[in-house]
């Protein structure tokens, strides 16, 4: 019996079908996260997880009991936000120990659990500040402390990295990671950044427009997606989709990562005007227009000299393409 | 950091400007003010004219505090004003938070039908609201009064405040519920203290009115006992001859607990108009 168990889920806004229709399961220990563009509904299946939102259709069960009626509270849940959501009026110390309280929980049992989280997250030396006189990450962190101070059996972030800046971006997740190997627990996650969800899952949920794209490990989405969708949002910089026909190949689509396409001065299939490179050290981007196939991106690791407006030639490395029919579902075999 | 926007004559004209409107607003507060601490001679003699040792006169102040029970109108204008607008600030705030926090069916004809309040003029209900009073008994009460102060606050206080409790963090209420916090400690102890400069603002605004009132007084309440500061002022009004100076001392002594209110709110105020503004 899995720690989470979504059958047939859907959700309407009004006549607005928001999800349509999400079956799931997530393994207990687990780090799931819930990847899509913004707008494909991944918070908004979070939230029904976390109760915040009805389930119009279907069941969600945690820990094999259904919990469509129950109270977000009564769930054994805890939530991360995107802003923090700390309680401005409550001193860090407080804010972590609000849920038990509530719950009814002896006083020294509270101050245990809010000190062994507060040890984990070494929060110690602010305990007694109030949220107002944190930064963005000690404030993030405190809210990562809430979260573990309950023991829940889900924990479900909510985009917790968006609003910290790109260095402490990287620290918090590294955390993260830490904390899901030593509470050994069950996590899901939302986000817009690939990078995070290839980074820190066991199993990534590609969402599109309210239904699952693809289930599956970091790389098994990398190497083998099942569509279009997939194979464009996880990789980064994105996919290369050319017009199979012109390859002669068939299929409608054909689809091969920037770090797979060969580059030549000399020769090779495609022939195209490099219109910008990117210089970045450890890698070179680098953007070519093509007739047929519009621009492309090959992605070439370590420095290279290109100048904007050569000519140059592509090919497509063997074995390493994707096929995509019409509807953009990948054609196996 | 502004400096760079701003150059003197900009700044002059600006001031004079704010300037010219605070003389203008204050002018006729002034007039009272010094009115009243003169003798009735003087009023009519040179009525802009500050109170000098011959003309500086406290009969106004007298009479106003010897004759009648104007201790008891100052309580019941405060009674009625205080109650008023806290049963307008409680009440407003819950109405404002149901419209702007909860979806259900008619949410958005809920929220235009109570701003409706704030274009129809309740005094136009007065025949019907006099004959409910009469019939429930309450003529003559403080009740009656707060009870109509209540309505008549009510529409802009939720119109301005579920536009602020929109802008609370639906994270931050999300958070509450998933640690067990019930609606009410949500509303109570995480949306209200954050929406406080809008409280402010709203009190502000529906307490002047209420407190400035001649109308609901004179007619639901015109009782000695019910009296509020206004209709007693009124006293000196005659048809023939008016106690200017028992009028203007009335007048100027009913701004003192407005002013006081004002003076709590007002740094709560000024945050609540110009939110949003600087961000």
């Amino acid at each position: 019996m899995g720690a989470l168990t979504l059958s047939a889920v859907t959700k309407s806004f009004g006549t607005v079908d928001v999800i349509k229709g999400v079956d799931l399961e997530v393994q207990d220990g687990e780090f799931c996260v819930f990847v899509g563009p913004s707008g494909c509904g991944k918070s908004t299946l979070l939230r029904m997880i976390a109760g915040l939102e009805d389930v119009t259709a279907g069941d969600v069960r945690i820990d094999g009991v259904r919990v469509n009626l129950t109270p977000p509270a009564q769930r054994e849940i805890a939530m991360v936000f995107q802003s923090y959501a700390l309680y401005p009026h409550l001193s860090v110390r407080d804010n972590m120990g609000l849920a038990l309280k509530q719950a009814g929980v002896a006083r020294p049992e509270v101050g245990a659990a809010v000190a062994r989280a507060s040890a984990m997250l070494s929060l110690d030396p602010l305990l007694e500040r109030r949220p107002a006189e944190l930064s963005g990450g000690q404030r993030q962190r405190v809210a990562i402390g809430r979260a573990i101070v309950r023991r829940p059996k889900l924990f479900l972030f909510d985009e917790p990295l968006s609003n910290l800046d790109a260095a402490l971006r990287v620290h918090t997740r590294i955390e993260i990671a830490r904390l899901h190997r030593e509470l050994n627990a069950t996590m899901i996650y939302v986000t817009h950044d690939q990078v995070e969800a290839m980074t820190l899952a066991d199993r990534i949920v590609v969402l599109n427009a309210g239904r699952i794209a693809q289930v599956g490990a970091p790389m098994e989405l990398y190497n083998d997606p099942a569509n279009t969708f997939v194979a464009g949002f996880i990789g980064s910089p994105q996919m290369n989709f050319l017009k199979a026909g012109a390859l002669g190949r068939r299929g409608e689509t054909l689809g091969i990562r920037p770090e797979h396409l060969q580059i030549s001065r000399e020769a090779g299939q495609i022939g195209g005007t490099i219109s910008h490179v990117e210089h970045l050290g450890g890698e070179t981007n680098v953007y070519v227009h093509t007739e047929v196939h519009g621009l492309l991106t090959v992605r070439l690791f370590g420095e290279h000299r290109f100048a904007v407006a050569e000519t140059v030639w592509l090919t497509p490395e063997a074995g390493r393409s994707f096929l995509f029919d019409a509807a953009g579902e990948r054609l196996r075999g | 950091m502004a400096k760079a926007r701003q150059s003197l004559p900009r700044t002059a004209a600006a001031h004079a400007i704010l300037i010219a409107y605070t003389v203008i607003a204050l002018f006729p507060v002034f007039v009272v003010l010094i009115n009243s601490l003169k003798s009735r001679r003087a009023i009519f003699a040179h009525p802009l004219a500050l109170p000098g040792p011959g003309t500086f006169d406290l009969i106004g102040f007298q009479t106003v505090l010897n004759q009648g029970d104007f201790l008891l109108y100052f309580w019941n204008s405060l009674v009625v004003t205080v109650v008023s607008l806290a049963f307008v600030l409680l009440f407003g705030a819950m109405a404002a938070f149901a419209v702007s926090e909860y979806r259900f069916r008619g949410n958005l004809l809920l929220g235009l039908y109570l701003a409706l309040g704030i274009m129809i003029p309740i005094r136009l209900g007065t025949v019907a609201i006099l004959q409910m009073m009469v019939a429930a008994h309450l003529v003559n009460t403080l009740l009656a009064l707060i009870l109509v102060y209540t309505a008549q606050g009510l529409p802009l206080a939720v119109f301005i405040l579920s536009e602020f409790m929109k802008t609370v963090s639906a994270d931050l209420k999300n958070a509450g519920r998933i640690d067990g916090l019930s609606e009410y400690r949500i509303f109570f102890r995480l949306v209200l203290p954050l929406v406080r400069p809008a409280m402010a603002t709203v009190a502000v605004f529906s307490m002047i009115p209420i407190w400035n009132d001649l109308w609901f007084p004179l007619i639901l309440a015109p009782a000695e006992a019910t009296k509020t500061i206004t209709l007693g002022a009124q006293v000196f009004l005659g048809q023939f001859v008016t106690n200017w100076n028992a009028v203007l001392a009335s007048l100027s002594l009913a701004i003192l607990p407005v002013l006081v209110l004002y003076v709590l709110f007002s740094r709560q105020l000024i945050r609540g108009i110009t939110a949003g503004a600087v961000k």
